[in-house]
């Protein structure tokens, strides 16, 4: 049981009387990348949000990294080693590159309380490996967030939950709002994470992406999980089906 | 060779094309306005507004004009200094030309003589407990204690009840003015010892005000509050999401801010020998103006004491301008209130057409 790096057990959520969340029984293993799809309020985000402590569950329990953990909020979370690129890229627009990646855990030469002085010659060099080691391309990192196109900011937020990795990443729909070029710049990012071992939930609405990066894909319809399978063991029709409602019933891991 | 390879990723950019600093531009319209007024003197008045005229005196520049420019913003320009930080966290401060009467007030009250001419000094509020002629210290003490609480009651006014700054402040605003006239029950309050007489005198401001510019911009540029300032100021779910302690840094901001509006009211009240409940009215709007005109945005996230020492100096041209073209002084007023739109304006526009080239 040792490899499990985040496990749910019956995890519910109730928005006053709509059950946003219901029962839900998920498990992620070390450097497994696993995608969450289904519909618009079939409970992808309501699940991401019981887990990075943004939300309080109603109910359940969930283990993470080998122990039974209850997150007070996302910073607890975070702390934990669970690093989530949001929708709404937490990101300062009149910041750099630097000061993005190390925001709120700065490097500094004096510790003088807030009137710290910053290392920012560290923060800049450990930039730079933390992007080259995300394939990251940023033509100039003292440019402002505000400067930059939306997918180098997605990039910027990537590797910055990649930097402080962390033991699980999750993405909530992190190439949504990108062009083609920006999109694969983030595949890209996602594969050598891969590569690099480390576990990743992925949301997202595009199949072939899913296909192209994920090895186990779960199913969310109206709050419950309905489909739990392995890439190899499904195609693209058969999720469909699974997300409207065509093919109902809990699949599981011929396993 | 304008192509060079700083980027990461094997990308390259063009290191001269790198958009100037915002102040640059702000310098620009300082020179340009100076420039504006000495062609204005020489076509219609025939006299320099930058430049020595006279023959008695062995001199390249009108230093007295020059001292006068720098010499009646170096108040107000204290104030800005913390007003600028208020604003890049995205907060406003009305308050601070109210603490500066209030301060004024209490801190004059402890920097009192005993005897005028030889005789008692009418003006002395504590002579009874024969608190007069108390060293410097205790006065300039005393001022940053008031500056401390009124900053600390406005930061967690906003941190804690998540009122908006500008009603937090407008409140401090009209409490700390009431306490200025209730302090003394209207009476000004005078005759200042010596010592505390000297921390106004000459250019004593100027020296003042720049070396607590140049302090702050170094804090804004190295420290981690200034890196938080901006931070908070350009996207506070950001800021809280990576676990900056939002309330807390938000109390130390209008605390800074506070404690330089004291710190004001010190030097005001010392250069004017006198402290009075009327002092420092309307002075947390011409230190907003002086942040906005430096290029401090007023959403937040932009802007540096630089900037706001150049706004503070663009201020100081346009009345000495205005008063050495024997302009009336309604006319400042107005030109202030336009100059003041029209920075923000500018501002806005200058921020599109960066969106639009990016």
């Amino acid at each position: 049981m040792s490899d499990i790096v985040l496990k749910t057990e019956n995890l519910t959520k109730y928005y006053g009387g709509v059950h946003a969340l219901e029962g839900a029984n998920f498990e992620l293993r070390k450097g497994e990348h696993v995608a969450i799809m289904g519909d618009n309020g079939a409970g992808k985000s309501t699940f991401v949000r019981q887990i990075t402590g943004v939300e309080q569950r109603t109910s359940g329990r969930m283990w993470f990294d080998g122990k039974e953990v209850n997150f007070a909020g996302p910073i607890e979370a975070r702390e934990a080693g669970i690093e989530t690129v949001f929708q709404n890229l937490a990101l300062a627009d009149d910041l750099d590159v630097p000061s993005n990646l190390f925001l709120g855990r700065e490097r500094v030469l004096f510790n003088l309380g807030p009137f710290s002085i910053l290392d920012r010659k560290f923060m800049r060099k450990a930039t730079e490996a933390a992007l080259v080691r995300t394939a990251v391309k940023i033509p100039n990192l003292s440019n402002t967030i505000r400067h930059m196109s939306g997918g180098q900011r997605q990039c910027v937020a990537i590797a910055r939950t990649a930097t402080f990795a962390s033991k699980l990443i999750i993405m909530d729909e992190p190439t949504a709002a990108l062009g083609v070029q920006e999109t694969m710049q983030v595949e890209n990012i996602i594969r050598t994470l891969k590569e690099n071992g480390e576990p990743l939930i992925l949301i997202s609405h595009n199949m072939r992406q899913v296909f192209d990066l994920v090895d186990r894909i779960v199913v969310f319809r109206r709050g419950r999980i309905v489909a739990n399978l392995r890439k190899q063991d499904t195609d693209g029709n058969d999720i469909v089906s699974y997300i409207t409602g065509a093919k109902t019933g809990q699949a599981e891991l011929a396993a | 060779m304008a192509q060079t390879s700083h980027g990461v990723g094997g990308l390259s950019y063009d290191a001269k094309r790198r958009a100037w600093p915002a102040e640059f531009n702000v310098f620009l319209a300082l020179v340009i306005l100076v420039g504006a007024f000495e062609l204005i003197g020489r076509v219609f008045l025939g006299d320099s507004f930058l430049f020595n005229t006279r023959d008695n005196i062995d001199a390249i520049f009108n230093e007295a004009r020059l001292q006068i420019i720098i010499l009646q913003v170096s108040i107000v320009g204290i104030i800005a200094i913390g007003v600028t930080q208020v604003i890049i966290t995205g907060g406003i401060d009305l308050s601070s030309g109210s603490i500066v009467g209030a301060t004024a007030m209490i801190a004059m009250s402890f920097a009192q003589v005993a005897t005028v001419n030889g005789n008692p000094n009418p003006k002395a509020m504590f002579i009874a407990q024969g608190w007069t002629d108390l060293p410097v210290i205790v006065p300039v003490l005393v001022a940053i204690g008031c500056g401390l609480l009124a900053g600390l009651v406005n930061g967690a006014l906003i941190a804690y009840t998540r009122i908006p700054p500008f009603i937090a402040t407008l409140g401090m605003m009209v409490t700390a003015r009431g306490i200025a006239k209730w302090w003394s029950k209207g009476q000004p309050i005078s005759f200042p010892t010596e010592s505390f007489a000297a921390i106004g005198k000459g250019l004593m401001p100027v020296i003042i005000f720049i070396s607590l510019a140049v302090l702050f911009q170094l804090i804004l540029s190295y420290t981690k509050y200034g890196k938080h300032c901006y931070a908070i100021g350009s996207n506070e779910d950001a800021a809280r999401m990576s676990g900056i302690n939002i309330a807390n840094h938000k109390i130390l901001v209008y605390v800074i801010a506070g404690v330089l509006a004291a710190l004001a009211a010190v030097v005001l009240s010392s250069k004017n020998l006198t402290a009075q409940a009327g002092m420092g009215v309307m002075y947390e709007l011409d230190a907003i103006a002086m942040a906005v005109i430096g290029g401090v945005s007023l959403s937040g996230g932009r802007g540096s004491i630089i900037g706001t020492v150049i706004g503070s100096l663009i201020f100081g041209v346009i009345i000495s301008g205005f008063t050495f073209l024997r302009l009336d002084a309604y006319y400042q007023e107005m030109v202030k209130g336009v100059i003041i739109v029209g920075a923000v304006v500018l501002d806005q526009w200058r921020q599109r057409l960066r969106a639009m080239r990016a």
